[in-house]
């Protein structure tokens, strides 16, 4: 479903994508790890039209290189960012109703399906986006993406510096999300819920992937863990 | 009191005159991150349209025609000027709206000549709309103000209730995940850049027969919104309307006042003449200092406030 190869990126005149290859298929959830600042963020905003790159994105057959961002959303590619772009000013309904392409609601989710899934979106429905805690504010990132109905979704560390319990409601999120079939590209830097939920996973070092397979496989694999995961 | 009523009324339609500039630069500074230079000569191009298209057709037509070529001409501007000259910077972007304020100039040099035009204000709006004491009050400033005050209604009813309005309040502080979101950016930009120049069109239209026509306008009004929107603050709409009122008033009151310093040393008891130590300081009028006070109301802010009245932006 999405294809990338030998993807280059920069910014600026600073080279920090070198040849990044990696797939997701259909209704796959796929883990992205690595250390700060190796790149994880850049390769999914690289495919998202962000960031000036070179190579190959070809997603549902499409080459989506050299598009622009909101050409690519619309071919039903989600980005869910790891500073929780929230519009600040505006009500959390206001918020959810941006991530929505049209006028009307229509693919898989409504508006009613985010507030049954977070209660808590449905109380602060009209107030400020921006007075909200930060567990909410990432709740209503990950809903007004899915809003825009995308196949596959991105999404950046979405349980950095969340209280465990919000993670476990984020876990759940995550079920729903591949039970309607999209695909997710999740980018992690903790094992415990990227092992739990990924049917496999891309380890990244310095630009590149420096490891590929399923948990298993890395569960088994001690040295790329101590090599390019541990701290 | 017959003198402050009247003066108080014609602050009012000056000031709100005034925010119809400084919101739509206000816009699209929050936009771009830059000041547009050439804002005001988008209020200038409004009004030489107006008394163009008002030769053919009349008023009532170029009040619709003048700020929709100007909005077109902004929307161009955008499109193959700014958004082309983007990727150098903002100096860059700076230096291209300065040059088109010249070119804009220039341009109106060559159609309309260096003297003032006659557009007049039309005659069916040419009657006193009430008298304040023995003082007739024009019915066409009442039209101004109602204008803008409708004008600037719809603009707030677009950006809080449609949705277009808020695609526009998101993609003024993150463009990124609006675009990244589905929504095509680049034309919203287009978008607020021409609503932007219609605004200073139409606030020429109605602004140039009442005042002047003339191709000096655009320098002189255009530095006064530039004070405004330092002093209220840049980017902040609420800013740049109160302090389009507080200029406005500023404006038009001191030329009015026929005091100065040396009034009030004397109304103290001091003793004046022209041996007096800065004798040429204290008898200047508020009225000859008119001109200057803005300035020194902008700096005196910027002493107290850097950021301006409600400005949130650095620098
Ligand atoms: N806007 C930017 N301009 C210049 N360099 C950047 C920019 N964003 C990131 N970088 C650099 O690119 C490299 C990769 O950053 P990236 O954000 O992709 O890392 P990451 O793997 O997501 O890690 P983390 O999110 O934990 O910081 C880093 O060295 C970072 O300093
Ligand atoms: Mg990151």
């Amino acid at each position: 479903m999405l294809e990338v190869k030998d993807l280059h990126s920069y910014y600026g005149k600073s080279h920090i994508l070198h040849g990044v290859h990696l797939n997701v298929r259909q209704g796959e959830i796929v883990s992205l790890l690595g250390r700060n600042g190796v790149g994880r963020s850049t390769t999914i905003k690289a495919i998202m039209g962000q960031v000036q790159s070179s190579g190959s994105v070809v997603f549902k057959g499409q080459e989506l290189m050299g598009q622009k961002a909101y050409m690519i959303a619309r071919k039903g590619l989600g980005i869910v960012p790891e500073n929780r772009d929230i519009f600040p000013s505006l009500t959390v309904r206001q918020n959810l109703l941006l991530g929505m392409k049209g006028r009307k609601e229509s693919g898989r989710w409504s508006m009613e399906d985010m507030y049954n899934l977070f209660p808590r979106l449905r109380e602060r429905a009209e107030a400020p986006a921006g007075v909200m805690s930060g567990g909410e504010q990432q709740m209503l990132t990950l809903c007004r993406t899915l809003m825009g109905d995308p196949d596959l979704v991105m999404i950046d560390e979405p349980t950095e510096g969340l209280a465990p319990k919000i993670v476990d409601q984020v876990a759940n999120l995550f079920d729903e999300i591949a039970k309607r079939g999209i695909s997710i590209l999740l980018v992690e830097q903790k094992l415990t819920i990227a092992l739990r939920i990924s049917q496999r996973v891309y380890v990244m070092g310095h630009g590149q992937i420096v490891f590929e397979g399923t948990p298993d496989d890395l569960r088994a694999n001690e040295g790329v863990r101590k090599e390019w995961l541990e701290v | 009191m017959e003198f402050f009523l009247v003066t108080t009324l014609n602050s009012l339609s000056y000031g709100l005159l005034l925010f119809m500039l400084s919101s739509g630069l206000t816009l699209i500074f929050s936009m771009m991150g830059v000041l547009n230079f050439a804002h005001a000569s988008f209020y200038m191009l409004g009004a030489y349209f107006a008394y163009q298209t008002s030769t053919y057709l009349g008023f009532w037509p170029a009040l619709v025609i003048a700020p929709l070529a100007v909005a077109f001409l902004g929307a161009l501007t955008e499109r193959y000027g700014l958004r082309t000259v983007h990727r150098y910077g903002h100096v860059a972007e700076l230096l291209f709206t300065f040059g088109l304020a010249y070119i804009i100039e220039e341009f109106v040099h060559l159609l309309w000549g260096r003297a003032p035009v006659e557009y007049k204000i039309p005659e069916i709006l040419d009657f006193s709309a009430f008298s304040i004491f023995s003082t007739q009050y024009p019915a066409y400033r009442v039209f101004m103000m109602l204008m803008s005050v409708g004008m600037l209604a719809c603009l707030y009813l677009v950006l809080t209730r449609t949705r277009i309005g808020l695609i526009i309040q998101a993609s003024l502080t993150h463009p990124e995940m609006v675009e990244a979101l589905g929504h095509n950016v680049p034309s919203v930009f287009m978008t607020v850049f021409a609503g932007g120049a219609a605004l200073a069109g139409l606030a020429g239209v109605i602004g140039g027969n009442a005042f002047v026509t003339e191709p000096g306008m655009a320098a002189s009004v255009g530095t006064i919104v530039f004070v405004v929107v330092v002093f209220g603050g840049m980017g902040s709409l609420a800013g740049a309307f109160i302090a389009s009122l507080i200029i406005g008033a500023v404006q038009t009151f001191s030329v009015a006042f026929d005091y100065s310093l040396a009034t009030l040393l004397t109304g103290l008891g001091v003793q004046l003449n022209t041996e007096s130590a800065w004798y040429e300081l204290w008898k200047v009028t508020i009225a000859q200092a008119a001109p200057v006070l803005p300035y020194i109301l902008m700096v005196l802010m910027l002493i107290v406030r850097p950021k301006g009245l409600m400005g949130t932006r650095e620098g």
